[in-house]
C-alpha cells in the first residue's frame, strides 16, 4: 500500500515539473514534438531509477556512517554525472538504435535537476531502498507524463496562429503555467 | 579541531571521485565503439544543416554511410559539387558530377486564376485543409497555400505568394523537405538550369481544368506537337518536359494558350 501511495504521490501530487518546478530546462527544451518528448521521458525514467538506487546506497553506506550528511549535494551530483556518462557509453555499445533515438537527450539529463531532486527528496523522506527506487521511477514517470502532455499541447499550438507578441517561448510558458494550475487540483491530497 | 573532520570528507568524496573516474575510464575502454577515423573528416566537409535531404537521419549518419560505402560521395544534395569534391578527396575517389537541382511548385492557381469551392476558416495547415473535401480550390490538384512547405523549409527558400507556394531558386538547396511536406505532392525537383516548366499538376479533363483555373494545363498537345526536340509529352491531359532533351527554345511557351508552360527565371 505504502509503495502505491509513493507512486501516486510522486506522479500526481508532487509532480516534479508541475508542482515542484524541477527539471524545467528539458521540459521546455525538448517538448516540441511528442516523439522526442517520449524519448526524453523514457531516458529520464531509466536514469532516475538508477540514480535513486545509487544515491541511496552512497548516502546510507558512505555518508551516514562517516557523519558527512552535509556533503550530500556534492556526492549526489558526482554520482549522477558519472552514472549518466556510464549509461550513455553502455547504450552506445549495446544498442546503437536506442542510442540514436536518445542520443541528444542522454547528456542533457545530467543537467536535469529533477534527478538531483529525487535523490534529495528520498534522503529527506527517509525512504528505505525499495521505496527510494519506487519514488525515483514514480517521479520520473510523472516527469515523462508532464513532458509528453506538454509536447502534445505545443504541437497543437504550432499549428495555430498565435499573437506575434507571445509566439514561441512566451506562449509555451503560459501553457505550462496553465497546466501547472491544473495540477494544483491534486495538491492537498495526503496518502501517507 | 579534530583533523578527521577535514580528512573524512576529503577522503570519501575524493575516493568516490577516483572510484567513479576509474570506473568510467574502464567502461570507456570496455564499451569502446570502433569508429573509422574518416567519419569525422567527412562530417567536417558536409554542410551540417541536418536537413535529411540525402535520406539519412542527419549529416552524422550520412558521413557514417559514406565511409562505409553505403552512400556515394556526392550523396549530399545540399552541398552539391563543391562538397562532393571535398568528400571525394577525403575518401580518395573522384566525385563525379551531380547536377544542381531546385524545388519547383507545379501550380500557378493563384488567387485570381483558381476558383474556390468554399471559404476555409480552419487551421492554417495544408493537410488539415486537404482533408476537408480536398481543400477549398475547385481544382483538387492545386496548391492550398497554407504553407506546410514553408514550415518544412530550413533554408527560407519557399514562400506563399498570392496564395500559392513559390520557390526562391537561389536559396533552394534541393533537400526535398518541402516535397515530402506537400499533401498534394505538388513540389518536384528540377534541374537548376531548366528554363521552362509546366506550372500545373491537374489530370482533370480539359473542360474541367479550364473551368477550375484559368492557368491550368488542358492537355491540348500544342506544346508537344510544336516542340522541335520532342522534349514535351502529354499524358493524362498534363504536359511534362524532359529536361535531358529540352533546349529552352521557347516554342512551347509561345504556343501554350493558358501559359501553363512557361519560362522560369
Amino acid at each position: 500500500m505504502r509503495l502505491i501511495a509513493i507512486i501516486v504521490t510522486a506522479i500526481f501530487i508532487n509532480n516534479y515539473v508541475m508542482s515542484q518546478f524541477l527539471g524545467i530546462c528539458p521540459f521546455l527544451g525538448v517538448s516540441k514534438k511528442v516523439e522526442t518528448a517520449a524519448g526524453m521521458g523514457v531516458a529520464v525514467i531509466f536514469v532516475m531509477a538508477l540514480a535513486s538506487a545509487a544515491s541511496w546506497l552512497a548516502y546510507n553506506f558512505i555518508l551516514v556512517p562517516l557523519g558527512l550528511e552535509y556533503l550530500y549535494n556534492i556526492a549526489f551530483i558526482l554520482i549522477i554525472a558519472s552514472l549518466v556518462q556510464f549509461v550513455e557509453m553502455f547504450i552506445k555499445k549495446s544498442s546503437p538504435s536506442l542510442y540514436q533515438a536518445l542520443g541528444v537527450f542522454l547528456p542533457l539529463i545530467t543537467t536535469n535537476c529533477a534527478v538531483l531532486g529525487v535523490a534529495v527528496s528520498n534522503m529527506q523522506a527517509g525512504y528505505n531502498f525499495i521505496e527510494a527506487v519506487v519514488n525515483g521511477v514514480g517521479g520520473a514517470a510523472g516527469f515523462a507524463m508532464a513532458i509528453i502532455l506538454f509536447a502534445g499541447i505545443r504541437e497543437r499550438i504550432a499549428r495555430n496562429k498565435i499573437l506575434p507578441a507571445v509566439s514561441g517561448f512566451p506562449i509555451a510558458l503560459i501553457s505550462a503555467g496553465l497546466m501547472s494550475i491544473a495540477f494544483l487540483g491534486f495538491s492537498g491530497i495526503s496518502l501517507m | 579541531m579534530d583533523i578527521t573532520s577535514i580528512l573524512y570528507p576529503v577522503l570519501s568524496i575524493g575516493g568516490m571521485g577516483v572510484v567513479f573516474g576509474a570506473f568510467l575510464g574502464f567502461a570507456a575502454i570496455k564499451f569502446k565503439v570502433e569508429t573509422d577515423p574518416k567519419v569525422p573528416l567527412v562530417r567536417e566537409c558536409l554542410p551540417g544543416a541536418n536537413c535529411g535531404g540525402c535520406g539519412y537521419a542527419g549529416c552524422d549518419a550520412l558521413a557514417d554511410a559514406i565511409v562505409k560505402g553505403e552512400a556515394p560521395v556526392n550523396a549530399c544534395p545540399v552541398g552539391g559539387a563543391a562538397v562532393a569534391e571535398k568528400v571525394g578527396a577525403v575518401m580518395g575517389v573522384s566525385a563525379g558530377s551531380s547536377e544542381k537541382m531546385v524545388a519547383f511548385v507545379k501550380c500557378n492557381g493563384n488567387c485570381e486564376a483558381a476558383k474556390s469551392k468554399y471559404e476555409y476558416f480552419g487551421i492554417n495547415d495544408c493537410v488539415m485543409e486537404a482533408n476537408l473535401a480536398g481543400g477549398n480550390k475547385l481544382c483538387s490538384y492545386g496548391c492550398l497555400g497554407d504553407g506546410n512547405c514553408v514550415r518544412a523549409c530550413n533554408f527560407d527558400a519557399i514562400h506563399i505568394v498570392n496564395g500559392i507556394a513559390v520557390v526562391d531558386k537561389e536559396k533552394c538547396v534541393a533537400c526535398g523537405a518541402c516535397t515530402k511536406a506537400c499533401p498534394k505532392s505538388l513540389i518536384e525537383l528540377i534541374p537548376y538550369s531548366a528554363k521552362v516548366a509546366v506550372q500545373c499538376n491537374s489530370n482533370d479533363m480539359p473542360k474541367v481544368s479550364k473551368d477550375n483555373c484559368s492557368n491550368a494545363c488542358m492537355g491540348c498537345q500544342l506544346c508537344a506537337r510544336n516542340c522541335p526536340e520532342k522534349a514535351v509529352t502529354v499524358t493524362k491531359f498534363l504536359a511534362k518536359v524532359d529536361y535531358s532533351k529540352c533546349t529552352a527554345c521557347g516554342t512551347c511557351t509561345e504556343k501554350c494558350p493558358t501559359k501553363a508552360i512557361k519560362h522560369i527565371s
